[in-house]
């Protein structure tokens, strides 16, 4: 048998609760796994092998006993820093919250615990969220387990590499303008932002709310769906969570696409989409028609101006999300004492880094007097415009597909330009600027650097989404494949 | 010189009575030790989200309703941003551009006159924390404040409010509408209800506004009278000097009687308002509104109307009785016990009234009941002790709680029925003044009888009914 850091949730799942390896071997496992590799993959921001076997200890033991466990208990599973961990470290990838400790756990985190999953770290993130390559990470920038000189994507380039690395079986990460679905993408594993709404958002630090999600990375279609299950519904503590009732995903895991009318929106593979990424994308489409599908071209004319509009509204709600970072009541404070004005301006410039001092302040000039009509209250118009677009696709389809990232990971350092660097995101903006589910997954190789496809679905439509993507999984190898590290 | 009027808008921010703040469930209470209020909500602590309190929202619209406003249906939140230390998100979130109420007015009456005074909007916010400086470069902050229900009421623009007489009926005004449908205490001293007057003046019949101030921590209906009294003179000074008037926000000492400068507004704040992402849109139905009006409780001006109506009081009467709600119930319950509406209210507005604002007790916490006193109200009617006995009574029954009638049957303070008493008395008074008698009798100094009056009812230790002891004295100096 093949290590067990090697299999799928699903897989290991079953394992476990055939009692023929426990969540200690598992976990232990896992954690051999992260001795042998972090210090080249670095991953994680923190992360604790005894807290992780206690964990799972305490797993076994509920099982020894017969209790009642979820489907995942005992799965190992890595969170993005940016998600409050009762009692460890919490940083966003800051350094403003370089001593942070919430006293409280995300409201996924409370879900996860009591379905007994381990918890092992916590993973690296672009500041904040706002990146496409770790590099803007204020601790230290994770390396693409494909390709060691290169980005996992980001912003959760840690939960992707980690999944990818077998550091984790399971990850959280979150989604704003592409941040799951990117890193999901460059590092050949499944990642999926769940509908706006779907799952809460409590505990999640904020970047920009109106388009921050939290979703999951795993190894298979299914293992994602698994994850979702735990993790989506209704919350109290979060008002624009929906009571949308959540079926079980897993069972929308089956091979089935006859009659699917899949539409090809044309826009998605300009832009700047490599020609391999744009053949093996539609190679996959292929491959669904095959198996029963009907894919037709389409338009979404105004996805076009869904960059421009994404860095308004992201900034704009950035400006304010941050603006609790000041040095009164916890995280950094500048030592240099003086006024409570000073006192908050030196805090900030020293704790923040250039990208999201950039965002703070396009997203102050946006909201200004004067300014709010012709950038804010513009921006919000078109992202209108572009649900507009998807709903009146969505008539006609049942599904979208796409490429995810128009290029395989690039290299660390290569993408200097700021512009560069969120032109990776033009494929992923679109789908949360419109509120979406979509989910990425690997549909082939170019240099031996993985690619992924993207499945646009409807509102609250996850089962569609997770039913094609399993479709294609199960027809194609690719997520077979692991990284040589 | 010419003629000034002053140009007074009114902000009035109310402290709303809910069991939880604003967007969390940490208690709604006054004072308590430091930060023990708090949760990460309130505290503004990373990936914390707030959740709306309804009961606020139905304490605004409540408000908006007694304020004769138009609801907006699709009022929302918005944040307000800036940096404080005593803001813990970053900014404030409250509404902008959708108020809950807009378009309302209330009357007042100055001098007689009925006046309506148009109001812009009434909108809810969250309260911020405090600061305190102590000596030396320290600075500390209480975050228990912080996401209270803040209510903000505005009056219209261009403003209504043409005197310090006008602002301090409309806030009194103000405070017994909040106080009468409960949606705030009303306590000016705890600043659960705070005012912020802008004032301007202008040349009487001209038209143009002047530039204005705004003051601040008026903690007191007389404060804001006499802060904006002071704050008009001031600015006429100014102006016949030919002195310009800076836009400020000026703060009121009250010990000096006095504003003064606090800060310059020019460079208008920037706050960066934008629609609060974290909560949806409110969509206020017809359903939500109905509840809420089916609900309210009687207004100011109608229980003003009807106990004039009802009890046969003067206008004088009812707008001192209405000007409490806990003042006016006691009043209706006294006055209902008793049967005798006038006489009740005249014990309530003058005996009880001294005797509660000496001990600085309010009406709800009255050591006399309004059954104790409807019983002495009836004690006096059917005759069983004098008016004069009952000023004495109504002292006991305030040091004491006792019901009157075990006083009276305990110091024997019952009126003398007995005319054979009186008599006695009487033929003794007469005996021991034989000059005044003659005085009456022969000279006809019939004025001299009062003296005799008051003899004899000091000898009766006041119980003897002054109308028998007059008679008396008749039949005894005819005969």
């Amino acid at each position: 048998m093949s290590e067990l850091f090697q299999l799928s949730a699903v897989e290991a799942a079953q394992l476990l609760q055939a009692k023929k390896i426990s969540s200690v071997e598992l976990t232990g496992n896992v954690i051999n796994r992260i001795e042998d590799v972090e210090n080249r993959v670095q991953a994680f921001l923190i992360w604790d092998k005894e807290l992780a076997l206690s964990q799972a200890k305490v797993v076994d033991e509920h099982r020894m006993r017969g209790e009642d466990l979820s489907p995942l208990a005992g799965i190992p599973i890595a969170l993005k820093d940016n998600i409050c961990t009762q009692g460890i470290r919490t940083t966003a990838g800051s350094k403003i919250l370089y001593n942070f400790i919430p006293p409280y756990d995300a409201t996924v985190v409370n879900k996860l615990k009591q379905a007994g999953l381990v918890l092992i770290g916590k993973t690296n993130c672009d500041e904040f969220a706002m990146g496409s390559s770790t590099e803007n990470s204020g601790y230290h920038t994770t390396s693409n387990p494909w390709d060691l000189e290169r980005v996992p994507g980001g912003s959760s380039g840690g939960s992707a590499a980690a999944v990818a690395a077998g550091e984790s079986l399971l990850s959280l990460g979150s989604d704003t303008g592409g941040s799951i679905r990117q890193p999901a993408s460059l590092c050949g594993v499944v990642g999926m932002k769940p509908t706006y709404g779907r799952v809460s958002r409590y505990g999640l630090i904020a970047y920009a709310s109106s388009l921050d999600q939290i979703g999951p990375f795993g190894r298979t279609v299914r293992d994602c769906a698994a994850l979702l299950n735990l993790i989506s519904g209704h919350d109290g503590m979060d008002s624009t969570s929906t009571s949308v009732p959540v079926p079980d995903y897993t069972k929308a895991c089956e091979s089935d696409v006859k009659g699917l009318k899949i539409g090809v929106p044309r826009e998605f593979f300009a832009q700047g989409v490599s020609g391999d990424v744009d053949m093996l994308v539609r190679a996959a489409i292929e491959k669904l028609c095959e198996l029963g599908a009907e894919a037709e071209e389409c338009s979404l004319p105004f996805s076009e101006y869904a960059l421009a509009a994404y860095y308004i509204i992201a900034p704009a709600e950035a400006s304010s999300n941050l603006a609790r970072f000041d040095g009164v009541r916890y995280g950094l404070r500048t030592k240099e004492l003086a006024g409570h004005i000073s006192l908050t301006e030196k805090t900030r410039n020293e704790g923040f880094g250039d990208e999201v001092k950039q965002r703070i302040m396009i997203g102050t000039y946006a909201l200004s007097a004067g300014y709010y009509d012709a950038y804010y209250k513009r921006a919000q118009q078109i992202r209108t415009l572009i649900r507009r677009d998807f709903d009146r696709a969505f008539e006609k389809f049942d599904i979208l597909l796409t490429p995810t990232s128009p290029t395989t990971a690039f290299k660390i350092g290569e993408k200097s330009d700021p512009l560069a660097m969120k032109l990776a995101d033009v494929c992923t903006l679109p789908v949360n600027m419109a509120g979406l589910p979509a989910l990425s997954l690997p549909c082939g190789f170019v240099d031996g650097l993985p690619v992924g496809m993207q499945v646009v679905g409807k509102p609250f439509d996850e089962e569609t989404v997770f039913r094609v993507s399993h479709t294609y999984e199960q027809a194609s190898l690719w997520h077979t494949s692991r990284p040589l590290l | 010189m010419p003629e000034y009027e002053p140009v007074v808008g009114m902000e009035c921010h109310a402290e709303l009575l809910t069991n939880s703040k604003m967007f969390c469930g940490c208690k709604n209470e006054f004072g308590g030790e430091p930060n023990t209020r708090c949760c990460p909500i309130c505290l503004g602590m990373p990936g914390a989200l707030p959740v709306m309190n309804r009961e606020a929202v139905n304490h605004v619209i409540r408000t908006a309703l007694a304020l004769n406003c138009e609801i907006t249906r699709d009022a929302k939140f918005d944040r307000k941003n800036y940096f404080y230390p005593d803001l813990p998100k970053g900014y404030q979130i409250s509404e902008y551009d959708k108020p809950i109420g807009v378009k309302g007015w209330l009357d007042i009456e100055v001098d007689g006159q009925v006046k309506r005074i148009h109001i812009r909007r009434v909108h809810l916010e969250e309260d911020t924390g405090k600061l305190f400086h102590v000596a030396g470069d320290e600075s500390f902050v209480d975050l228990n404040r912080s996401g209270v229900p803040l209510m903000e009421i505005v009056t219209e623009f261009p403003p209504d409010i043409h005197s310090a007489d006008e602002a301090r009926a409309y806030l009194m005004k103000l405070r017994t509408i909040l106080t009468f449908i409960g949606v705030c205490d009303g306590k000016m001293e705890e600043g659960s209800l705070r005012c912020e007057p802008n004032v301007s003046i202008r040349e009487i019949g001209t038209h143009i506004l002047g530039t204005k101030t705004e003051i601040k921590n008026l903690n007191s209906f007389r404060a804001v009278q006499k802060g904006i009294e002071f704050e008009v003179e001031r600015q006429a000074e100014l102006t016949e000097a030919g002195e310009k008037i800076v836009q400020e926000t000026r703060g009121w000492n009250d010990a000096k009687q006095i504003t003064f400068s606090q800060r310059s507004k020019e460079g208008e704040q920037e706050y960066r308002y934008f629609p609060e992402p974290d909560l949806l849109p409110l969509e206020i139905s017809d359903d939500w509104i109905e509840q809420i009006r089916l609900n309210m409780p009687e207004l100011p001006d109608s229980r003003k109307a009807r106990i004039i109506s009802e009890y046969g009081l003067s206008a004088y009467d009812a707008a001192y009785l209405i000007e409490e709600k806990e003042l006016v119930d006691f009043f209706e319950e006294t006055a209902k016990l008793s049967g005798d509406a006038k006489l009740s209210a005249n014990w309530i507005m003058s005996d009880l009234a001294r005797l509660l604002n000496t001990d600085n007790t309010p009406i709800q916490n009255s050591p006399i009941s309004p059954a104790h006193l409807a019983e002495m109200v009836k004690l006096i009617n059917d005759g069983t002790i004098s008016g004069k006995i009952a000023k004495t009574l109504i002292e006991e029954m305030f040091t004491t709680s006792i019901a009157p009638g075990l006083i009276v049957e305990d110091k024997g303070w019952k009126t003398i029925k007995d005319t054979g008493a009186i008599e006695a008395l009487v033929e003794k008074v007469m005996a021991d003044n034989p000059a005044i008698i003659s005085d009456i009798k022969e000279k006809g100094l019939m004025q001299k009888k009062g003296f005799l009056v008051g003899q004899v009812m000091k000898a009766s230790q006041g119980k003897a009914d002054p109308q028998d002891v007059n008679r008396i004295i008749d039949e005894k100096l005819i005969g």
